[in-house]
């Protein structure tokens, strides 16, 4: 129990995806301009990584593993997760048509996200249990959603503020993620990780 | 006759300046910032992307009109994930350092949105020949964004370059530069630099907030790859 709360923890915050790692930082520059669609795109991502950590772990496993064709990793990855975003999409608009309403158009951009790939190719670095995929996966995705919050939360100020020419649009956001990144920063001497 | 070299040299130049794809276009920004804590991890992200990206848009271009309307994503991200898995393969043969310094971006290479952009707006529509000459420029313009950005970041945070020491007497590396905090304050900087010195603000402003909706959005949003 200890070692899972330690690889949430950490996870979530000290190895932030977006502000350590620099995965996924496409949606997190492009969705993070207002914090419900901050939160709708973090939803949509928490739910494919957890599974997707789940579903890659099985494939390594059972199938790259067994029959020794582990170098053919990234291929089956990306496809799996592609296959697992589609699937999810279309149970999602059967079963759940509100929550599909919901995440909508940011399920299919998913499958570009590269801390999907990402964190599926860090648990099988890291050789990690099936539970301990799992919880990595989620608690990974909690810490995407949650520095998209709190960005979205920064830009809704730089919106109304005035700003060089030279630095309006990208420039701006880009520093103000800087000095996000600099607050993370401080998380890193947290368990002497 | 002439019309024609002048559309080469265009599309071979595209990538370098006007549409380079990590100041003007902001793609791929995930490697921009996470590889280049050094110039030489920079030049070897931008060798490996270029080479996956050259192979990608020559199989792309080559198969277009075979590959069916619908499952074309699929195949396209098949393909770059084979070219993908061959530099993975040659890097850790050849370049074991490299290999490790630059661990889980290598694979990701997968995902950069330059490359299956590039797919979409240019290999699939076009001959073989010009396909080869985009990739080399989107290719180099990538290589040469991230070689500046390793360069500053790196003569700022650690005081040397390519690994000789530059500034021994002059100031104290900055340890943030090379900490993810720099990586964006760099790029940050570049970008706002490179709007300074152009004309094109406000396609850029547009393009920023269209592309983070992913490569889907910036594939949608079309901007003049074929129109070169």
């Amino acid at each position: 129990m200890k070692e899972l709360i330690l690889i949430a923890i950490s996870a979530i915050f000290v190895e932030n995806f977006v502000l350590s790692k620099f995965l996924g930082i496409c949606p997190f520059l492009g969705v993070s301009k207002k914090t419900s669609t901050a939160l709708g795109m973090g939803g949509a991502v928490v739910f494919v990584i957890t599974l997707s950590s789940a579903v890659t772990w099985a494939a390594n496993k059972y199938l790259l593993e067994r029959y020794g064709l582990t170098y053919l990793q990234t291929i089956v990855f990306i496809l799996v997760i592609a296959a697992l975003v589609q699937f999810v999409e279309t149970v999602l608009k059967k079963v759940l048509p509100t929550l599909y309403s919901a995440l909508g158009i940011y399920l299919p951009l998913i499958t570009t996200n590269c801390a999907v790939l990402g964190s599926a190719l860090l648990i099988q670095e890291r050789q990690y249990t099936l539970l301990n995929a799992v919880v990595f996966g989620f608690a990974s995705a909690v810490g995407f959603t949650l520095a998209m919050v709190l960005f979205s939360g920064v830009r809704e100020r730089i919106e109304t503020s005035e700003i060089p020419i030279a630095f309006q649009g990208l420039p701006i956001t880009l520093i103000a993620a800087a000095l996000v990144s600099v607050a993370f920063v401080g998380f890193q001497g947290l368990f002497g990780l | 006759m002439t019309d024609k070299k002048r559309n080469v040299f265009k599309v071979l130049t595209n990538g370098f300046m006007k549409e380079n794809p990590v100041l003007k276009l902001v793609l791929g920004t995930c490697p921009s910032l996470a590889v280049t804590t050094m110039a030489k991890n920079g030049i070897g992200m931008g060798i490996a992307a270029t080479f996956v990206l050259l192979g990608s848009n020559i199989v792309i271009s080559l198969i277009r009109k075979i590959v069916p309307d619908k499952v074309r994503i699929p195949v396209f991200i098949t393909v770059i994930a084979g070219f993908t898995t061959i530099v993975e393969m040659l890097l850790h043969a050849y370049l074991p350092d490299i290999y490790k310094e630059l661990g889980i971006y290598i694979p990701l290479i997968v995902v950069n949105c330059i490359i299956l952009a590039r797919a979409e707006m240019f290999a699939c529509k076009n001959t073989v020949g010009m396909s080869i000459l985009d990739a080399l420029g989107m290719g180099g313009g990538f290589t040469i964004a991230l070689l500046i950005m390793g360069s500053i970041r790196e003569i700022l945070g650690a005081g040397t370059w390519f690994g000789i020491t530059l500034t021994k007497n002059l100031f104290d590396p900055a340890v943030i530069m090379v900490l993810p905090a720099g990586g964006f304050l760099v790029y940050g900087f570049v970008v706002a630099a490179v709007q300074k010195f152009s004309t094109l603000n406000i396609r850029n402003k547009e393009i920023a907030a269209g592309c983070g909706m992913s490569c889907a959005g910036c594939v949608a949003n079309d901007n003049g790859g074929d129109k070169a």
